[in-house]
């Protein structure tokens, strides 16, 4: 599948734009319907011209797509194969698509390009949870260097916190909204939902701008902990809100803001949320023995009970 | 059967007769030596090792083994790209290995419930779980390499970082400080690196081309997040 790259098609903007917007527009999901109704104004030479051909044969592309699409049943390895079908520089590509998210480009369209792959997801999120609890360690021991005072303990438990949070929040949230897009899929007549898979990509990939986000919390001033976290969130909830916009914009309005503020807010929680259980904000001039805030409650800051007597 | 042939041919009859037609009426009386062995000698040895596993002493049998261990062991110290590992594999090498670093890293007793290093059980479910999502992996890209071998290979790995683990109990008896931190940091750095590279060399031919990265990476995490636990280890 080296070859896949240049007999895949070429999506330009006006061409996704128009793909968007034209009634009865087919292979919304790629898997399931391949109704060829209408032109798709797609591209498909892999060579140097980048001007988006109008018409183009559906019927051909249709018939391709549908032979590839002969996917085994699930109790087999190779249904699971199919969805590892990835090179290295497909997922390089894809990481660095939702690290820069822009306005026009729909992540699942442009990068994703209807082949979700589950290695991405799998081990961004096994990544970002060994990376949280090895970096909440140390900023312990960076903390206890710099006060003796402090109890180390290895904490070796929020491995297996991070862990579950993190796979929990990728499956389960991408299954709620999937299946409330499949809801309201009455009202919207022109794209259809994103399957599943497509759904769990796009929230995996979106987490990665995390990664080098929590390795830099490692600096202990705090307005600029906050700041990074701030923008890894902006980054992270744009990429989310730029590629559920085109499915949500045909709904009502109350629905899609309610949706995508939904969505936004629970990336949030998740940000906040570890920023506080993994990096107890432990203030410089007056810290507090964290192993006491940790059992009492991690939402918290430590109460700053030493602070009267250390000065 | 050859020399009864040339004799029914030696009497120069000109008629011709169908192949050994006149065999029947060979006499022997010329000095044709007619006997000789007609059995097959077999390779006694061979036969008597196949079947004799079953009488022989313990000791040879567990000596057998633990030379099979310690073969690969030296495989996995001075890495070559050898197929070793691959043809022969074993799980009691990295049995042996997982079972020393548990219970090495576990916690002691005194120390609270929550905070604190892993316990036994964790070491171990990671270890092996770890082994086996990264075969998984490894096969789900396409890799063709077998299950066993694959695990095989992640076991004895972990060898570099178990000599690790020696090395920095012998340091932590020292007493604590800056220099103990920076002597047990450079060993394990050392053994990490030697375990990928171990690893790599073993298991990068089995991928396919343009996915080397993909399924080398997960190593890399698995010996990181092991390399971790002992560096965070305070007894």
């Amino acid at each position: 599948m080296a070859a896949a790259d240049e007999l895949a098609f070429h999506e330009f903007e006006e061409a996704s734009d128009l793909l968007a917007e034209t009634p009865d527009a087919a292979t919304t999901s790629g898997s399931n319907q391949l109704t060829p109704q209408g032109h798709v104004a797609v591209a498909v030479d892999s060579g140097g011209s980048y001007g988006a051909e109008e018409e183009v044969e559906e019927s051909d592309r249709t018939a391709l797509l549908q032979e590839e699409k002969q996917q085994p049943g699930f109790w087999t390895f190779g249904y699971y194969q199919s969805f590892f079908d990835v090179d290295t520089s497909q997922v390089l590509d894809r990481i660095r698509g939702s690290l820069l998210p822009r306005p026009g480009h729909n992540f699942v369209r442009h990068h994703l390009r209807n082949r979700p792959d589950l290695y991405g997801p799998f081990w961004i999120c096994a990544t970002l949870a060994f990376v949280l609890a090895v970096t909440g360690n140390l900023t312990l021991v960076l903390a206890q260097r710099r006060d003796p005072s402090i109890h180390y303990s290895p904490q070796f438990h929020k491995v297996t916190v991070a862990g579950v949070t993190i796979y929990c929040y990728v499956w389960l949230v991408p299954l709620a909204l999937w299946a409330f897009l499949r809801w309201r899929k009455g009202v919207r007549e022109r794209m259809g939902p994103y399957t599943f898979l497509e759904t769990v990509c796009v929230y995996g990939y979106s987490l990665f701008v995390f990664i080098p986000t929590v390795v830099l919390w490692l600096i202990p001033v705090p307005w600029l902990q906050w700041l990074f976290g701030g923008l890894a969130l902006a980054l992270s909830a744009a990429s989310l809100v730029f590629t559920l916009w085109p499915v949500v914009r045909e709904d009502t309005r109350l629905v899609a803001a309610v949706l995508l503020s939904t969505v936004v807010l629970l990336h949030a929680l998740l940000a906040v949320g570890c920023k506080f259980y993994f990096f107890q904000p432990l203030p410089l001039a007056h810290p507090a023995p964290p192993t006491q805030a940790a059992s009492l409650s991690p939402d918290l800051p430590p109460p700053p009970t030493s602070s009267a007597h250390t000065t | 059967m050859a020399e009864a042939a040339e004799s029914s041919g030696d009497p120069g009859t000109t008629s011709p007769r169908p192949l050994f037609a006149g065999l029947s009426d060979i006499s022997i009386s010329q000095d044709i030596p007619v006997e000789g062995e007609i059995t097959i000698p077999m390779r006694s040895h061979i036969r008597e090792f196949d079947s004799s596993t079953l009488n022989e002493s313990v000791q040879n049998t567990i000596m057998r083994d633990l030379k099979a261990v310690g073969k690969k062991f030296m495989h996995v110290l001075y890495p070559r790209k050898s197929n070793t590992l691959l043809r022969d594999w074993d799980l009691w090498g990295p049995l042996i290995l997982c079972v020393t670093l548990a219970l090495m890293l576990q916690r002691s007793s005194i120390d609270s419930e929550k905070d604190g290093g892993p316990q036994f059980a964790e070491v171990f479910v990671i270890v092996w779980f770890g082994a086996v999502t990264i075969t998984l992996n490894s096969k789900l890209l396409g890799g063709n390499i077998s299950f066993f071998q694959s695990l095989c290979v992640l076991g004895y790995c972990i060898l570099p970082l178990t000599v690790a683990m020696l090395v920095c109990r012998l340091v932590l008896l020292a007493e604590p400080g800056p220099i103990n931190f920076v002597v047990r940091f450079f060993v394990v750095i050392v053994m990490f690196a030697w375990s990928i590279v171990a690893s790599t060399a073993f298991l990068a031919d089995s991928q396919p081309p343009n996915r080397k990265a993909l399924a080398i990476y997960p190593v890399f995490l698995f010996y990181f997040v092991i390399s971790w636990m002992i560096l965070t280890f305070t007894p």
